[in-house]
């Protein structure tokens, strides 16, 4: 498992690090079952506060990307990934509508988006 | 949670300075940092809660025991560092550490020798000729040497460099991966604590101005500049610590939601570090300190 904070960073410690583990679990790095650091190691190591990480361990768990057992520590849960999938899924419609919407606005035909997509797709 | 430390409505009055009532919380496994400027009231209240000196009225429980009727049985269980050197500078490492042992039923000479090695202590050495870093080691190396559950440590980095600090800050760390300890840490240099801290108790002309997680802190609060006309329409007192030049104001906020409501993005707003949370509570109102 890989974790790099930014101290610079307007995103709080704490998300910064929900959003790593996350991101690992969902590209397979992390796997099902993988035993996770425990929330005093994790702080020891990336120098932060125990409340800190304890706060990104609650959030991935009340998300259901690990679940935790009391006593033996956490562990990345099963079947997040598709269900990571969905939500994103979900979201890039919402925003492709939002995209639509004033692209109607303005006249951009379906072809004008279209290619936009392409081009930024491909970056 | 269990408390390790509480402290309730305590209160010391001198002639020139008084404790108003003050109240601290500290749960097992965390790490508090007390700070505020010089003559705020730090010390004193760490004197009391070491037994010190004699409070005027209030309570102090560690451990969940009162301190006055337990002070030893609490004492055993404190590991105390202190700024100033509390040793007998006349005495090698070796034989201060042999009058302190003693007096601690669970001193553990093995878990002293480890320290003493990993912090290279100078065993033979008269306290008088070590630097100011290897006193606190050493000093750290009792407190971590009697299995001790709260650590009360009085601005034990002061006076240090840097590398001495983050040292200190990791063996701080180490010590947390037991959930059953405890560190509350009194400093001025909060640039320690910006890291590692669990909660932060801002204390101020013998109050308490605030006590929060870190996180809460630097989250909710806020660096608000601007330029001074945005000022006549406002009520200055969502303001902390307001200070205007000729070309501009700047304050702190508890709440950054609250001045994006109010002054949208007309000002600038800024993630406060922990030293300007501290200098904006506590500085002196308009006064600016020049030279004459």
């Amino acid at each position: 498992m890989n974790i790099m904070i930014s101290n610079t960073s307007d995103e709080p410690i704490y998300l910064q690090i929900v959003n790593q583990i996350k991101e690992q679990i969902v590209q397979g790095e992390l796997e099902e079952s993988q035993l996770l650091p425990s929330i005093r190691n994790l702080a020891k190591e990336l120098k932060i506060s125990v409340i800190t990480t304890k706060r990104a361990y609650d959030e991935l768990e009340n998300e259901g990307f690990i679940v935790t057992v009391a006593g033996k520590g956490s562990y990345v849960a099963a079947m997040n990934k598709e269900m990571f999938r969905e939500t994103k899924v979900k979201m890039i419609e919402e925003k492709m509508t939002e995209a639509i919407a004033t692209a109607k606005l303005v006249g951009v035909t379906l072809e004008e988006l279209q290619d936009m997509l392409k081009i930024i797709y491909e970056g | 949670m269990e408390n390790i430390l509480e402290i309730s409505n305590l209160s010391k009055n001198y002639k020139d300075f008084s404790l108003k009532g003050i109240d601290i919380a500290l749960e097992k496994g965390y790490i508090m940092g007390f700070i505020g400027p010089n003559g705020s009231g730090k010390s004193t209240t760490i004197k009391l809660m070491m037994n010190l000196i004699k409070k005027d009225s209030g309570t102090i429980k560690i451990f969940g025991l009162d301190n006055d009727q337990n002070n030893l049985a609490i004492k055993e269980r404190i590991g105390f560092v202190y700024d100033e050197n509390h040793f007998y500078e006349e005495l090698t490492v070796k034989e201060m550490k042999d009058v302190i042992s003693p007096f601690y039923r669970r001193w553990d000479e093995s878990v002293f020798k480890q320290y003493a090695k990993d912090f290279e202590l100078p065993l033979n050495k008269e306290i008088k000729n070590l630097s100011k870093g290897m006193k606190m080691k050493f000093s750290l190396a009792i407190a971590l040497s009697h299995h001790a559950e709260l650590f009360i440590m009085d601005e034990p980095t002061s006076g240090l460099d840097p590398l001495v600090r983050s040292e200190l800050l990791e063996v701080l760390q180490s010590l947390l991966q037991d959930e059953n300890k405890s560190i509350f840490f009194s400093t001025h240099i909060t640039s320690d604590l910006d890291k590692i801290a669990d909660f932060i108790t801002l204390i101020h002309n013998g109050e308490i101005i605030l006590s929060k997680t870190k996180d809460e802190l630097l989250e909710e609060y806020c660096l608000v500049k601007g330029s001074k006309k945005l000022l006549s329409g406002h009520r200055p007192e969502n303001l902390i610590g307001l200070k205007q030049n000729d070309y501009g104001f700047e304050a702190l906020s508890s709440s950054k939601k609250e001045i994006i409501k109010q002054f949208g993005d007309s000002v600038m707003i800024e993630k406060p570090t922990l030293e300007d949370i501290m200098v904006f509570y506590t500085r002196r109102g308009e006064r600016r300190v020049s030279s004459y």
